[in-house]
């Protein structure tokens, strides 16, 4: 888009306001711009963020790419990859490293998707 | 653990910094600001913005004036060092936190953006360092023993950002990297990563970063940098550092961890700072509670690193009539190369040197409350708030984004139709993101959104790690170190091509400017002759010089027929063998009771001036002043003559006040008129046949020993000459001319 500058009679409406009210008119407006995009990170993941769970959780970041991978390719992503990590532990009864461990070798992921089937444990 | 310690007199040795990397941990997280010092005394000064000053350092070239004080100003001075080998920067750190650096930034290699997931290991980068935990780890293991080294925390810096910022984030936490860039729209519009997997993603990045106390920069100055007419986008860059702001704050950020990138937008020929501080003005009004990380201007950098300079101390003057708390520098070399060792410490020093030197300005002056400058504010505020109107009107950021609203060279809302615009389903990573579903957990803290862990303990709702019994931001043991996966492509391997030049008991050393031994060397050249044979005709020095791999990387005409300046780089392919080195001996200085006692044995009297048409008068005065430590502490009587002394004169006055000794001072050497001066005295000493009675020194920036003597002295005194070598001179001279001493 071209456009000329129109900025004297664009500002119309803001010649009037204080120093104050135009303060809280820029940060007013940049509230209401970033809150759907609060949002977005409130309700969606992706890899990376649930690579960075699984670091946290005591894995290297290549064992944290092998199990999201995995995850993505078992659609179990939008449960966490951590839950995925963490649901298997319960359930074989071994801790976090070794549950992950049986993931990355390839063995339990159909294990994994039956622990998640029926949608979730709250449901 | 090694209990291997940085010593002042030897280099560090990394090969030490890379033992027992798999069990350090860091010592602290989060950011430090510098210590405020009012009123602070150094010298004979008193300084008004100042921070506590260092322990260790090396100050400005004329401190030794000054009683060697190295103030430190207030705000935080960044340098940004990464050549490509992690290995190298170590040791420019080093240098750099003596003058003054306390937050160390590394820049990524090229395309580490787009790398998804963490690059392990130690290879080599381009334009920057491949940022792994190993190399993290081992900066950050050095800057703790070069922080104690200088007395002052310092800070270590990197990128939150591209597709894998979250998993960055999460090393950074655990690495105690204590700044970071964090800013989802650099990702959005300079690198194409899709925008709904940057924001998301960003979320999740800031929400750690806030665990570990980490100060945020945001990328706003690189609209700045990339617009047509860089002056033009300061409404959008208000609306991206507000965006940016916020939303962090919402995320948990503290506010005064949330630094503003903000660069002065023009540079000269333009008016620049007429231009500069209406906007740093506005920005400062409506940013406060935030900080500001002042950069520098980057846009219009040549290769000129006079002129390079000269733009940044004019930012920094808009810094200081307005506020700075990180002051950034950009290495007056960034217009040529990848910045070299010598200009970083050139970046620091010339970011203490113009904030010291301006200090307690804003005691004295105060910026007008009408006119230009309040009109000029208002209008850019306004501006930006009719940007961020039109956003909404258009749908939101993503929208916005999506429409070119942003790096238009229009000053909005003027419209060139030339802003980047970016598709909201494409880019980078674009289709990755995932609804989280309604058991969706992460049994970890600092964890940004939804998050079921009541499914599985209500009780650790707040406290999602107790799951697992904490993760590794409670327990570091948990982190998984790996060392290399790249055998052919890592630090010890590049190591061992140096090993010869490496370690602090290297014995062959070459000219470095970037890595150890790379032999580079830098020549200033002037040539009266035009551009092109100017070029041509360095090319061919460097090559009778037998230097390799010669390249001309700055040409700057004097007069079009009349001559060129060229500085040229080329590589020096020899070795010195530091044991075949001849050096000059060490000045010999007696003790101070030594050379009072011999005073009080017999009295001595010294005529002393600047000889010539010379008006310096300063280094003299050192050399005789009792509170310099000059020669009169000794308790040598002083006669001083004062400056443009002819020789004449000082002869005379040696014979009427019976003294046993002439000092002359000799600053100008042009067509060296220093040794001719010095020649003059000698002379007329000999025909009023009193040379023999009177011992005569003379000293001076250009002066040596042996030229002196050459030139009819008895001594002859350089640069750094002080009272004690005088006064040793004259101690001995005078013993030996009693017989007290064999020659």
């Amino acid at each position: 888009m071209k456009r000329t500058d129109d900025y004297e009679k664009r500002r119309e409406h803001l010649a009037e306001l204080s120093d104050e009210e135009l303060y809280d008119r820029f940060w007013g407006s940049i509230d209401k711009l970033i809150e759907p995009l609060l949002k977005y990170g409130y309700e969606y993941t992706s890899p990376a963020i649930e690579r960075s769970v699984l670091l946290r959780m005591g894995f290297s970041s290549l064992e944290a790419k092998e199990i999201v991978n995995g995850c993505l390719e078992h659609s179990l992503l939008g449960h966490g990859a951590g839950n995925v990590v963490y649901r298997l532990s319960k359930a074989e009864g071994c801790g976090i490293r070794q549950a992950g461990e049986l993931l990355i070798a390839g063995n339990s992921w159909n294990k994994a998707v039956k622990l998640f089937e029926g949608g979730s444990a709250d449901e | 653990m090694s209990d291997y310690r940085l010593e002042r007199d030897r280099r560090i040795d990394v090969a030490e910094i890379l033992k027992d990397l798999a069990s350090y941990h860091p010592r602290r997280r989060g950011w430090t600001w510098r210590t405020p010092a009012p009123k602070l005394n150094l010298g004979p000064f008193e300084y008004h913005d100042c921070s506590t000053p260092l322990h260790d350092s090396v100050g400005l070239p004329p401190a030794h004036y000054f009683e060697n004080i190295d103030p430190q100003p207030m705000p935080v001075i960044t340098t940004e060092i990464a050549s490509g080998r992690f290995e190298d920067d170590i040791r420019r750190m080093r240098m750099a936190a003596h003058h003054g650096a306390d937050h160390i930034m590394v820049i990524r290699t090229a395309g580490q953006s787009h790398y998804d997931g963490l690059i392990e290991g130690s290879p080599q980068g381009i334009g920057g360092v491949p940022v792994t935990r190993k190399q993290v780890r081992a900066q950050r293991k050095a800057l703790d023993m070069i922080e104690d080294e200088v007395g002052r925390p310092i800070n270590y810096h990197s990128y939150v950002s591209g597709v894998a910022g979250p998993d960055i984030a999460v090393m950074f936490a655990e690495e105690g990297v204590n700044g970071a860039h964090q800013d989802p729209q650099y990702n959005v519009i300079y690198r194409n990563i899709n925008m709904v997997r940057s924001f998301v993603d960003a979320c999740e990045s800031k929400r750690i970063m806030a665990w570990a106390d980490m100060a945020q920069i945001d990328g706003a100055h690189n609209a700045n940098a990339t617009a047509r007419e860089a002056w033009k986008v300061m409404p959008e860059l208000m609306v991206q550092h507000g965006i940016n702001a916020l939303l962090s704050h919402k995320i948990g950020m503290k506010k005064e961890n949330i630094c503003l990138s903000t660069v002065p937008p023009t540079a000269t020929p333009a008016p620049c700072v007429y231009m500069d501080l209406p906007y740093a003005v506005a920005l400062r009004e409506l940013f406060a509670g935030y900080r500001m990380r002042a950069q520098m201007n980057t846009k219009y950098i040549e290769a000129s690193t006079r002129e390079a300079t000269v733009t940044h101390v004019l930012n920094m003057f808009i810094s200081k009539l307005t506020s700075a708390d990180i002051q950034s520098t950009i290495t007056p070399d960034e217009g040529r190369n990848v910045p070299w060792h010598i200009y970083n410490i050139e970046a620091c020093d010339t970011a203490k040197q113009t904030l010291v030197g301006l200090d307690g300005l804003m005691e004295m002056v105060e910026l007008k409350k009408d006119g230009y400058l309040r009109e000029k504010a208002r209008e850019l505020k306004e501006r930006a708030v009719l940007f961020l109107e039109e956003m909404l009107e258009h749908g939101g950021y993503f929208n916005a984004v999506q429409e070119g609203f942003f790096v238009d060279s229009g000053l909005f809302p003027e419209r060139n139709g030339d802003g980047i615009s970016r598709d909201i389903n494409g880019g980078i990573g674009a289709g990755t993101v995932i609804k989280r579903e309604a058991d969706y957990m992460a049994p970890v803290t600092a964890h940004y959104g939804y998050n079921n862990v009541a499914q599985y303990n209500e009780s650790a709702v707040n406290d999602p790690s107790k799951l697992i019994g904490g993760c590794t931001f409670e327990d570091p043991d948990k982190i998984v170190f790996i060392d290399e996966l790249d055998d052919t492509d890592n630090v010890y391997i590049r190591m061992r091509e140096v090993e010869q030049y490496a370690g602090p008991s290297a014995k062959l050393i070459k000219p470095e400017m970037e890595w150890l031994a790379d032999g580079t060397v830098l020549l200033t050249l002037f040539f009266p002759t035009d551009v092109r044979h100017a070029e041509a005709a360095a090319l061919e020095v460097g090559k009778r010089m037998n230097l390799v791999d010669c390249e001309v990387n700055n040409r700057e005409i004097m007069q079009e027929a009349e001559g060129t300046r060229i500085e040229m780089r080329g590589r020096f392919p020899f070795d010195i063998d530091l044991d075949s080195l001849v050096l000059p001996k060490e000045p010999e200085v007696l003790s101070d009771d030594y050379m009072r006692k011999d005073i009080e044995r017999k009295p001595m009297v010294v005529v002393a001036g600047t000889i010539g048409q010379d008006e310096h008068s300063v280094g003299l005065r050192e050399v005789i002043d009792i509170k310099h430590g000059g020669i009169e502490k000794y308790g040598i009587k002083v006669y001083y003559l004062g400056t443009s002394v002819p020789p004449e004169k000082l002869v005379s006055a040696a014979i009427e006040v019976n003294a046993d000794a002439m000092l002359a001072s000799c600053i100008i050497s042009h067509d060296d008129i220093h040794y001719k001066n010095i020649s003059r005295v000698d002379s007329i000493a000999r025909e009023m046949g009193v040379r023999d009675k009177l011992m005569f020194a003379a000293g001076g920036t250009q002066i040596t020993h042996d030229a002196a003597v050459a030139a009819g002295a008895d001594a002859g005194f350089g640069r750094g000459t002080k009272g004690c070598h005088v006064a040793t001179f004259l101690v001995n001279e005078r013993q030996r001319k009693e017989g007290l001493l064999n020659n």
